[in-house]
């Protein structure tokens, strides 16, 4: 649905449909954090983002799906070849589940925790360099888009703080100005 | 009780409906930006049922992690695309060939 609706508009909320089903399954795999994460960051954020730009560009709807004909086949063989190969290796494969031994973060050692404290107690001591190189890319990201996106437009008055500094008593225009009277400046 | 295996049978057909979805789209590069966004979901379903059924807590911390990314790679798209659009007047990819490699 969020590939095949003509309305972007509905593909987005069938993007937030999808999220919403899969912070269902974190929750129901005990990761609550990262269900509440989801729902907050994405639905909260990243949908309203892929909405509001989809209304804002407004192109137009009706001619969009011309000829889509011309790369279905294409498509569709890409997607069974993927489909296929997904299906053989999982039929393929045979994991033993209860006989793997190393692990980084058993959940044993964090019993007496809820998701979040024991989220929290690996992400800040073994994962503190991959936390702050996230919050690095975060910000590059939010200064690249502020970047894109600012221009300047002419004939916009914008406050110039140094031209304000440099004002002194002898470069002031003073006028008397009667009441009842307007003056040309 | 959900074994892991449906949950990999159900990554899967989100990656693959994404990958779909990237194939098929000539016309909208919101509905790729969609796309790449399902992929990345179905990468974080696998990460946090690997988590739990292996029972290691570094699943969910990679799931973040990629989630991060995730966030940051929608905002950067969404901003290449406003800008294409304020100079070109339209987002269809069939008409992005101004790079001529």
């Amino acid at each position: 649905m969020v590939i095949s609706s003509k309305n972007p508009v509905h593909s987005v909320l069938f993007l937030i449909l999808t999220f919403f089903n899969a912070a269902g399954l974190f929750v129901i795999l005990h990761a609550e954090f990262l269900a509440m994460i989801l729902i907050i960051v994405y639905v909260g954020a990243v949908a309203v983002l892929f909405l509001f730009v989809v209304m804002m560009l407004d192109f137009n709807f009706t001619k969009s799906k011309e000829n889509v004909l011309q790369y279905m086949p294409f498509g569709i063989f890409i997607g069974v070849v993927f489909i296929c190969e997904l299906i053989i290796v999982l039929i393929n494969t045979r994991l033993d589940l209860a006989n793997i031994q190393i692990l980084a973060n058993p959940f044993l050692n964090f019993s007496d925790m809820t998701n979040t404290q024991a989220l929290g107690s690996v992400l800040y001591t073994d994962y503190i360099l991959y936390f702050q190189l996230s919050g690095v890319i975060l910000l590059v990201a939010m200064i690249g888009s502020i970047v894109l996106t600012l221009r300047d437009r002419p004939g916009v008055r914008r406050q110039v703080i140094g031209e304000q500094l440099e004002r002194n008593a002898s470069s002031t225009v003073l006028k008397e100005v009667n009441s009842g009277e307007g003056i040309d400046i | 009780m959900i074994q892991l295996e449906q949950f990999l049978i159900l990554s899967s057909l989100i990656f693959s409906i994404g990958v779909i979805g990237i194939f098929l789209n000539r016309k909208n590069v919101i509905i790729i930006l969609m796309s790449i966004e399902l992929i990345l979901l179905a990468v974080n379903i696998n990460l946090v049922s690997f988590s739990y059924f292996l029972g290691d807590l570094t699943g969910q911390i990679f799931a973040l992690f990629v989630l991060t990314v995730a966030a940051a790679e929608a905002a950067i798209g969404l901003a290449i695309l406003v800008v294409y659009n304020r100079n070109a007047g339209n987002i269809e990819i069939e008409n992005i060939n101004s790079l001529k490699g």
